[in-house]
């Protein structure tokens, strides 16, 4: 093991990349983060996943405790499980962070969003899109002689599908709360 | 306790409560009540930088030099902006600073006003945290947190801005009480990973020590349990850069510091050992080399304060959460419970192996009897000065480098340097920080020409003030680093490494009223650094050194431990075109 005399062209992977002792499969994690409700703060998690470079999938905010001045961010962030290891660890070092929850581990958890939907239309497509609605227990919020808002909630999954169904039946705009989310049980 | 003040007097105020004796900074028309407020007290010394940055600086040689949290003061706007680098720098090092600035009226924010910036937003990313005060009714309150902020848990620079308004209202000051928020980061570590450490420890046949400034920010009882603990186990330790005299460097057990111009003992050492205990460090890039190599054999064990620096680079095996001596105390009590085991056969072996390795010398340089060797420059110093109450600041590159290899370090406290963000332009303001805190000590700030050119305006702060610190500028009118990584991968071709037109230092020390020494001669050496150390002032001592010296030993970017150059060799196409995206 002589340091003098090293192959040339060793090293075949950058050593920023190499992590062999963690997995690469992508996780999808859904976290909560009990906050002091500051000037600021949502900037501060924010900035950090984009400083950082992990990724955001959805992002809900709110007060949630007027009294305690605390709001809730619900994040669903994917990663590797290292990553979303340090994405906990870098949201616990925020010093008005107060909670970091991985609902996704300490689950099981229900996920909730809401979405609000515009389908512009007429004839059977109206009719169905009607149907489809009522299948999906989605209300109208508004009507017009050629137009439905629709207004859902559901996990996201039930969501996306059902987007998928209007767009052929004129799906013109979608608005979506991002997810919230709850352990289950006490 | 409360007592009715303008919000200036309250920071004042504040800052008195807070144990604060001296503030550097720097005014401007955003802060002018409270330096009205500074101008009516004596408690309070303050220091008139020549830049922003450099009474950040000074505020962090100030805080590393004596374990308290360091204060600059300054303007809105580019006063701010200026802090940056310092913040920045402070953050990566996990410096306890506050840094407070003046901020435009609260009705004037977001009118894109004079001097205007949005402070908060800026920093937000480049402090641990900080804070906009809309009112004064919080102010006495907030300059309280911030102080609790700074200083617990892992440390860092904390930001208060302050509009001018609310340096002008008046309201109660509260006098500071102990925190009542949520933020009381956990000291202890969990008994349960201690006593896995200790049995780890028990059995250990190559165990190394890897500590870092953590231990140096958890105060000088964790370096007093550290000597203990790694005196009482015979086991070898190394450092990182920031956690230089932690242990001290005539210590036995010393391997010297570890890392990319780290000692080849202390790399291989890492490289082979069978048990890693990192104390307060973070397996940061120029340690680890490359990760997929990285101390390959080794059961490792990672004691800090910040829960988010475990698992980040490298996976630990023994994850111990806590602050430095909490844990050291408790790991060395449950050791001595348990019987105070290791297995003295198997590490009396290890030592010998690195004996073996010590023996190659690599720190071993050619030297000159035409031109000063950076090396040799350095060796002198040391020499000359090892003896005196003494404080070394540097800048960055490879003088930096060179002072870490070459000078020895008894405590913890007495070395100040740039380590995770690399300022050039540090080591001049934090020796100036350092004076203030230290004012008998003999306060060396060892640079290159080109780091030290950042920040040469604070020659007007170290004059006025006649602060004695001497400026050891290893010349060798190269970017010296930027010079030797050319050389190793850029095929020698030398892009904008050097200067053309660097000043005459001796004359420069004697426009600003002081001295300036030349040497170039290894003969006059000595005299030379004698003449710097008796004069009774700041001195620049313009050491013209051999100018295409390369810093060694060397693991070059996208290499393991185990591959370090040792010396001029053969280094040319080492570092292949993927190591070289690296830095």
């Amino acid at each position: 093991m002589s340091a003098l005399h090293i192959k040339k062209g060793a090293t075949r992977h950058s050593a920023y990349n190499l992590r062999p002792t963690f997995s690469d499969v992508q996780e999808r994690h859904t976290i909560a983060v009990l906050v002091e409700n500051e000037p600021g703060v949502l900037a501060r998690v924010i900035g950090l996943f984009s400083g950082r470079g992990y990724n955001i999938e959805s992002l809900t905010v709110a007060e949630v405790d007027h009294t305690g001045h605390l709001s809730r961010i619900t994040i669903v962030t994917t990663g590797t499980p290292q990553v979303i290891e340090q994405i906990k660890a870098q949201l616990g070092r925020i010093v008005p962070v107060h909670e970091v929850h991985d609902l996704t581990v300490e689950g099981p958890s229900v996920e909730r969003e809401l979405a609000i939907i515009k389908v512009v239309g007429a004839g059977d497509k109206r009719v169905e899109a009607l149907r489809l609605a009522d299948i999906f227990r989605a209300s109208v919020v508004d009507s017009t002689l050629n137009s439905f808002i629709f207004e859902l909630t559901g996990a996201p999954d039930k969501i996306d599908a059902f987007a998928d169904l209007m767009r052929p039946l004129g799906l013109v705009e979608i608005a979506r709360t991002g997810v919230a989310a709850l352990l289950r049980g006490d | 306790m409360t007592r009715e003040m303008t919000g200036a007097k309250m920071v004042v105020q504040a800052l008195k409560d807070q144990g604060v004796d001296t503030v550097f900074g720097y005014p401007g028309g955003a802060v002018l009540p409270i330096y009205d407020e500074i101008f009516l007290q004596n408690d309070i010394r303050h220091i008139l930088v020549r830049h922003e940055q450099g009474a950040v600086h000074a505020a962090e040689g100030y805080a590393r030099s004596t374990g308290k949290p360091g204060v600059a003061l300054v303007t809105s706007g580019p006063g701010a902006t200026n802090a940056v680098t310092g913040l920045t720098d402070a953050l990566l090092d996990s410096i306890p600073i506050v840094v407070l600035t003046g901020q435009v009226p609260t009705f004037m924010i977001g009118s894109d006003a004079f001097q205007e910036a949005d402070t908060v937003g800026i920093t937000r990313p480049c402090t641990k945290h900080n804070w906009l005060v809309k009112d004064t009714d919080s102010l006495s309150d907030t300059m309280h947190e911030a102080f609790h902020v700074a200083t617990s848990g892992r440390p860092g620079p904390v930001l208060v801005d302050i509009p001018k308004d609310v340096q002008f209202a008046t309201s109660d000051y509260s006098a500071p009480k102990p925190s009542t928020s949520h933020y009381q980061p956990i000291v202890k570590g969990d008994l349960e990973e201690i006593t896995e450490l200790v049995a780890a420890i028990e059995t250990a046949k190559k165990p190394v020590f890897y500590t870092g400034g953590g231990v140096i920010n958890s105060g000088t009882a964790a370096s007093q349990l550290l000597r203990e603990l790694v005196d009482a186990t015979g086991f070898p330790i190394t450092s990182t850069l920031m956690g230089l005299g932690a242990y001290p460097a005539s210590g036995k057990n010393w391997l010297g510091m570890l890392g990319m111009h780290g000692l080849y003992e202390a790399n291989l050492a890492m490289h082979d050992c069978d048990l890693m205990i990192n104390i307060g460090a973070r397996f940061d890039d120029r340690i680890t080399g490359r990760i997929d190599a990285f101390s390959p054999n080794s059961k490792k064990a990672h004691i800090d304060i910040d829960p988010s620096s475990i698992n980040k680079v490298i996976r630990v095996d023994i994850p111990i959460v806590g602050d430095v001596a909490h844990v050291l105390e408790d790991i060395l009590k449950v050791w001595k419970a348990r019987g105070r085991k290791t297995d003295e056969a198997s590490v009396a072996k290890w030592q010998d192996q690195i004996t073996e390795w010590r023996k190659v010398n690599c720190l071993a340089y050619t030297n000159s009897e035409k031109t000063i060797k950076p090396q040799y420059a350095l060796e002198r110093l040391e020499e000359l000065t090892k003896k005196h109450d003494r404080y070394i600041t540097t800048e960055v590159g490879q003088h930096q480098m060179w002072a870490a290899q070459y000078l020895g370090f008894e405590d913890p406290n007495r070395w100040m340097t740039s380590g995770g963000l690399g300022t050039m332009g540090y080591g001049f303001p934090a020796s100036i920080g350092v004076q203030m805190a230290h004012p008998d000590a003999l306060v060396i700030n060892v640079a290159g020409e080109a780091s030290w050119l950042m920040n040469m305006q604070e020659m007007g702060t170290a004059a006025q003030y006649r602060l004695p610190v001497k400026q050891f500028i290893l010349n060798n009118e190269r970017l010296g680093m930027v010079r030797q990584w050319q050389e190793l991968l850029h095929g020698e071709r030398y892009s904008h490494s050097w200067s053309e037109a660097l000043p005459d230092f001796v004359k420069l020390a004697e426009a600003f009223g002081t001295k300036g020494i030349l040497c170039s001669d290894p003969a006059d050496l000595d005299d030379a650094i004698m003449e710097m150390i008796n004069y009774d002032g700041p001195v620049i001592f313009d050491c013209l050194v051999e100018k295409h010296e390369n810093c060694f030993p060397m693991i070059p970017s996208g290499k393991a431990h185990n591959e370090m150059l040792l010396g001029e060799a053969e280094t040319q196409g080492v570092i292949d075109s993927k190591g070289s995206v690296l830095v």
